[in-house]
């Protein structure tokens, strides 16, 4: 796949490099999620709209199911280090460390009730409503006439599954699934006060031991689920935040994986920075990876026998002497006849300037950053007071005058693998339908130097006078095409990647042995409905006419002029080919002769029947085999 | 090979130069230094007009040509010409940069008399304030053009970097620059000669390129708006990035395990699935080859920052009329309308990766060059993480800055300007060299000849783009001063992760702790910076004391402030450390005296004394603060005798 790289030069090192971050810090970054799912029967007999177009309504068990299933198979691929429990409550049958009723701690073989994913528990949790009544049953665990507190149980189970692990290094979170939002609504008197202070004193407990607890409430449109009623309280929430809690939720399934999803992603701090504005101030700034690309997971080489990993070990071999040496330190670069030899030291020495400051060179118009001023993906900068009090009120200040005066600044960032000019530019918030899409604070972009650049353009200049421009008219034809074929709410969330996620099914169906790779729509495809409109169709039939003239023919335009290099590609396919025919191929290969024919005589077979010719006379000869189906 | 190049660089020398030929020198030199790395068989001349002295072969033909020196014929680059390079003598004269021009054409007409495939160019860099010679026969003009078509004939292309602005230490002659002006445009349109007009030292080193890789197309073929309208396009990397690729000393040996007995295995969970080559190529994603159109969209939607890559650039296929015409069409209506065109692009054949981007008009004010288009790359879904920020009108109210504050870094973001109006923009991408490239040859030049020396620092020139430019900072000090009156002093005193930081560090084993000082390996720069950035080493003490008082951790303590220190006067400015660096000297000093360890404080003062010889501000400093080592006289274990005392001028 293109997704394989190796970055061993030095130069191309990438501090900022999230997942080299993450493999790094695995164990500080980690996180340990308990999922606490109400199981009380109100799950079972309220419903919501699966979706929006869809008529079929969900209960909310299955809405809560679907959701933490989708996102098990989503973290077993992306961070499949945090460890996990599903835990629920209100149940027939209990199963917990603590021996407490009404709470059942779901599990498979092979794995500690928190623990990471694996496939056997996905499969099984997908299959889990089924046998759910027999082996685990639902039963409301607060009712009159009992102090059983099945809420304060589930708490408490949860905060015992989470006793591993320090605080410092794990975030440790309770995602709780409901739709009642008040559980203790049958209980009454003082018992209800009593048992109500019990439960939030044991969150508290929890809280206080560096555990959040976070809710996902599901309801019903015409059945609102009040938040104030008890759980704000529960789960630490401030009287403005109240509104903003619920935004829009409908609770259909898709709002709901959505909220989930949110939720499941961490923010995480690339680095710090010391933002050096004039001399005598300066302020930190936090970095995040918003926008990286995603490839599929690490290769891990294995046996091909066995299916046993493959121990990968390296020793470097002097190449003068040829004994073994402890570690390759020293890099050289061939200069005039002789190689010129660095050490690490050396190389990080050439590559200091400022040692991982941000250093403010001056401000320019947002015109004056060219579309082509880009070399990787951009990194987002948001201003903290840890260390540096007045730190946000600096950026705010600056962050308002530099949307106003539409400007941006050019800074210099002394990074330690490859310090760049960049520009900050100052992002608006822009919230869509109660949700944040674009954050406030600055986007880094790194510049290219002029050595980065190509002059492409000038490269292919055409000789005085041979550039002809569109006319008025043609100009206007193509207008018409582009309002004709408008992406009105066209956003860069829209595409899945349809490579990675045929990687991830093919992986899933793999390892839970299902028998069909579920097909991957690709959505990056052009709309060939939407294209094939009589509008359309007729504005880029005038477009066509206006720039091609009336008698245009494609296949003429095609067959003009093949280029030299597609030529000579023929020429030698038919060589091959004609050549090809002088050999007895079957024979050779069922008599293992192929092995003495010339490497030339070889491709000439490969050039034929278009196969690769890259390789050893070995791999060459097992290609042929392989073609042959020998 | 048929990409070689043959290039002849033409270089006034003449007095008016002088101020700018240092920079002309390392320019000069590094780019023959990249040719002898990237294209050790390419040809170069060096040819200087303005000299006092005249060497060329056309003044022994046919007369003339005076104050013209080839300083070096053309030949395959060697360690040899850098040398020359780098100390270029100083011209007398005034330079006719018209004579030159014709010296270089005549260099390349001998040594290639056929247009054949070597690349024949010129370089041409002067600052054109001399005027060129009354021509015998017909005017200046008529003159140049004849020239011009002659080079045109030849294939010859030419560059000229025509050096201007502040460089010019000269009061120039307006005729004879405009006059210039005109004639070096006759060069322009009648050949393939790109002008570059420089003003600074940054951009004439960033003016010459050369390229070290012959470019290949990414993709050529249609761009289809549809099943039934396609544009022939070819694709090239616009930008991509340029680094030295330095190889392992040592090789290592050849894997046990050869690749046809292993397989790939993917992490599922704490499982790994196999998964085989032949397995992955019968289901793996297949895409069809090609560039299609989605639709097209207002590039509000397409904000900067979606950006992931190196940029490509679409140029309609040489040659072809149409597609020019269509793509310029697209182009403009485009730029009218404000709209980036989405694509999905397959750029080779059985590659497995499908791109989104944004194609986003580019039109060419040059006559000569076409409209193009630049594409760039956009995220998928799964590339892009939704964290969520506090918005900055929910931050509490004493976080927000004031009128007074709002209008000070107003006229900071005015005022600071790097792009002014009618003026030279600094620090344009398209001519700011990369200073860690600079670096590298030069360290590479200087190891050619003794493999032991050391870095060299950073090139005073290429400061400019590491360091705020000083001119513009001495230029705007009101509104810098008042900027920084608005928004006080900013270390904060309680803080108190850092110092948790510190405590966790202080409590690790001895061999971390001498790690830590170890100056320099990059990777530590970066803890260093993290841990010893900022706490106000009082603070540090008392955290250390309070809790956990052990041997180590003071010794820790006093080498992490020493560090500190050390760091503070390095990156000082004008002295601005300097009341924070006493601060942390006076802890230092009474927590040596509290444990006794005065000899290590003061080894420690000493040191710093000798730490930088520019230092004896700083020394002044301290002593007006009534700082010094400490006595023997006052403390038992202190040995100080009197003539250790500092002598402060």
């Amino acid at each position: 796949m293109d997704f394989e790289h190796e970055s061993d030069d030095p130069f191309r090192d990438d501090e900022d490099d999230p997942d080299a971050h993450l493999s790094l810090e695995k164990e500080s970054t980690k996180e340990y999620v308990v999922y606490l799912v109400d199981a009380s029967p109100k799950m079972f007999t309220s419903t919501c709209p699966a979706s929006a177009d869809d008529q079929k309504e969900e209960s909310h068990f299955h809405i809560a199911l679907s959701c933490i299933s989708q996102s098990l198979k989503n973290q077993i691929i992306n961070r499949s280090y945090d460890e996990l429990a599903i835990c629920f409550f209100n149940t027939r049958e209990k199963r917990n460390i603590q021996e407490l009723s009404g709470v059942f701690v779901f599990n498979v073989p092979e794995r500690d009730y928190l623990d990471r994913p694996t496939a056997r528990l996905i499969k099984e949790f997908d299959r889990i409503e089924e046998s759910f009544a027999k082996d685990i049953g639902s039963q409301d665990g607060i009712v009159p006439g009992t102090r059983e507190n099945s809420l304060y149980n589930a708490i408490w189970v949860a905060q015992a599954l989470l006793r591993k692990g320090s605080a410092k290094t794990v975030d440790k979170r309770v995602l709780l699934f409901t739709n009642e939002d008040d559980p203790f609504g049958c209980i009454k008197g003082a018992i209800k006060s009593d048992m109500k202070r019990m439960t939030l004193q044991r969150a508290k407990d929890a809280q206080d031991l560096g555990i959040s607890i976070e809710l996902l409430p599901l309801s019903h449109p015409s059945d609102p689920f009040n938040v104030s009623q008890f759980y704000a309280e529960l789960i630490g929430l401030e009287e403005d935040e109240l509104a903003d809690f619920m935004p829009s939720s409908g609770n259909k399934l898709e709002d709901m994986k959505d909220q989930l999803r949110k939720r499941m992603f961490k923010k995480r701090i690339v680095k710090k920075l010391k933002f050096i504005i004039v001399d005598g101030i300066s302020i930190e700034l936090n970095s995040y990876a918003l926008i990286r690309p995603t490839v599929p997971g690490a290769i891990t080489w294995l046996d091909s026998v066995t299916n046993q990993p493959l121990k990968s070990e390296r020793t470097f071999i002097c190449a003068d002497t040829g004994a073994l040496v402890e570690e390759s330190t020293k890099r050289f670069h061939p200069y005039k006849n002789q190689n010129i030899v660095f050490s690490t030291k050396e190389l990080s020495e050439i590559k200091r300037f400022s040692t991982g400051h941000l250093h403010l060179l001056g401000f320019k118009p947002l015109s004056c950053l060219r579309d082509y001023y880009n070399l990787k993906p951009s990194t987002f900068l948001y201003p903290s007071d840890e260390a540096m009090d007045g730190s946000i009120c600096i950026f705010i200040a600056l962050h308002r005058s530099m949307i106003q005066l539409k400007r941006f600044a050019v800074a210099f960032y002394g990074g330690s693998s490859r310090p760049q000019l960049v520009a900050l530019i100052a992002q608006d918030e822009i919230i869509q339908s109660g949700g944040q899409i674009e954050p406030p604070g600055m986007h880094m972009i790194s510049l290219p130097y002029s050595d980065d650049i190509r002059l492409v353009e000038e490269r292919h200049s055409e000789k005085v006078g041979m550039v002809t421009r569109a006319s008025n008219d043609q100009i206007k034809k193509a207008a018409d095409v582009i309002k004709r074929i408008d992406l009105k709410d066209f956003s860069i969330c829209q595409f899945a990647n349809p490579g990675l996620q045929r990687h991830y099914a093919v992986l899933q169906a793999l390892a839970l042995e299902e028998d069909e790779i579920p097909e991957i729509k690709d959505e990056t495809l052009p709309d060939e409905e939407g294209l094939a409109r009589p509008g359309v169709v007729k504005a880029l039939e005038e477009f066509k006419t206006s720039v091609y003239g009336e008698n245009y023919d494609e296949e003429c335009e095609a067959n003009a002029k093949p280029s030299e290099a597609s030529k000579k590609r023929k020429a030698q396919a038919e060589v091959a080919t004609k050549e090809c025919e002088n050999y007895d191929w079957g024979e050779l290969a069922d008599t293992g002769k192929l092995k003495d024919l010339t490497v030339v005589e070889l491709k000439y077979y490969l050039t034929a029947h278009n196969l690769p010719v890259s390789g050893k006379k070995e791999a060459l000869v097992s290609r042929i085999l392989t073609h042959m189906k020998k | 090979m048929a990409n070689k190049e043959a290039l002849v660089l033409l270089l006034d020398v003449g007095p008016s130069m002088h101020s700018v030929i240092p920079v002309i020198e390392k320019l000069c030199s590094m780019l023959v230094q990249k040719k002898l790395i990237y294209n050790r068989h390419d040809k170069v001349g060096v040819v200087l007009f303005g000299t006092k002295e005249t060497c060329n072969e056309l003044t022994l033909e046919l007369g003339g040509y005076r104050h013209v020196v080839v300083l070096k014929n053309l030949k395959d680059v060697d360690g040899d010409m850098v040398e020359a390079l780098q100390k270029l003598p100083r011209g007398t004269k005034d330079g006719d940069f018209l004579d030159a021009i014709v010296v270089g054409m005549d260099m390349l007409i001998k040594m290639y008399p056929k247009a054949n495939k070597v690349k024949k160019r010129l370089c041409l860099i002067t600052n054109a304030q001399c005027p060129i010679k009354e021509s015998i026969e017909g005017t200046k003009e008529e003159q140049v053009t004849t020239i011009a078509k002659q080079m045109s004939v030849h294939g010859t292309r030419m560059e000229s970097i025509i050096v201007r602005g502040k460089l010019c230490r000269k009061k120039a002659n307006k005729s004879t620059a405009s006059e210039n002006h005109r004639l070096l445009n006759i060069f322009s349109k009648e050949t393939s000669t790109r002008i570059v007009y420089v003003g600074n030292p940054v951009s004439l080193f960033g003016a010459l390129k050369t390229q070290n890789k012959t470019p290949h197309t990414v993709f050529r073929g249609d761009l289809e708006l549809s099943s039934k309208m396609k544009i022939k396009v070819w694709v090239y990397k616009k930008t991509i990035e340029e680094l030295p690729n330095l190889k392992k000393c040592y090789e290592s040996p050849d894997i046990v395990v050869p690749s046809d007995q292993r397989v790939r295995g993917y992490h599922y969970g704490p499982q790994i699935v196999p998964m085989s080559k032949v397995a992955l190529d019968a289901v793996k994603f297949k895409p069809e080859k090609g560039v299609k159109l989605l639709g097209f969209t207002n590039s509000s939607n397409v904000l900067r920052h979606y950006y992931m890559k190196d940029v490509n650039i679409f140029i309609p296929e040489p040659e072809n009329t149409n597609a020019m015409l269509a793509l310029s069409a697209l182009a403009r209506a485009m730029k009218e309308m404000n709209k980036v065109a989405i694509l999905r692009c397959v750029w080779r054949r059985g590659q497995t990766k499908v791109v989104i981007g944004g194609l986003i008009p580019n039109i060419s004010d040059k006559e000569n060059i076409p409209d193009s288009f630049y594409f760039n790359v956009l995220p998928f879904a799964e590339d892009v993480r939704e964290f969520q920020f506090p918005s900055f009108s929910k931050l509490p109210a004493v976080l927000q800055p004031n009128q007074q504050q709002l209008e000070a870094a107003a006229n900071l973001v005015e005022m600071l300007d790097l792009a002014p109006c009618g003026k030279e923009k600094a620090l344009l991408p398209d001519f700011t060299p990369n200073p860690v490239l600079e670096r590298f040859y030069r360290c590479l030049e200087l190891k050619s000849k003794n493999p032991g020396a050391a870095v060299p620092p950073i090139d005073e020139t290429l400061k400019k783009i590491t360091e705020p430019d000083s001119n513009l900072v001495l230029k705007n000090k009101s509104v810098i001063d008042s900027f920084r009156r608005c928004f006080e002093p900013n270390e904060n005193p309680r803080h108190k992760k850092l110092r948790r930081l510190l405590l966790e560090k202080s409590s690790s084993s001895e061999e971390d702790c001498n790690r830590d000082i170890t100056p320099l390996p990059s990777n530590l720069i970066k803890v260093k910076v993290d841990s010893v950035c900022n706490p106000t080493p009082p603070q540090v003490f008392e955290a250390m004391s309070g809790s956990r008082n052990t041997q180590d951790s003071v010794v820790k303590a006093i080498k992490d402030t020493r560090n500190k220190i050390f760091e503070l006067i390095d990156e000082s400015n004008d002295g601005d450390n300097y009341p924070e660096a006493l601060q942390c000297l006076t802890a230092l000093q009474e927590k040596c005296i509290v444990d006794q360890e005065s000899e290590q404080f003061n080894n420690f003062l000493r040191r710093l004394w000798n730490f930088d010889r520019n230092l004896q501000n700083f020394r002044g400093y301290l002593a007006s603060r009534g700082l010094t080592l400490i006595p023997k006289a006052g403390f038992l274990d202190s040995q100080v005798t009197e003539e250790d005392e500092p002598k402060v001028e």
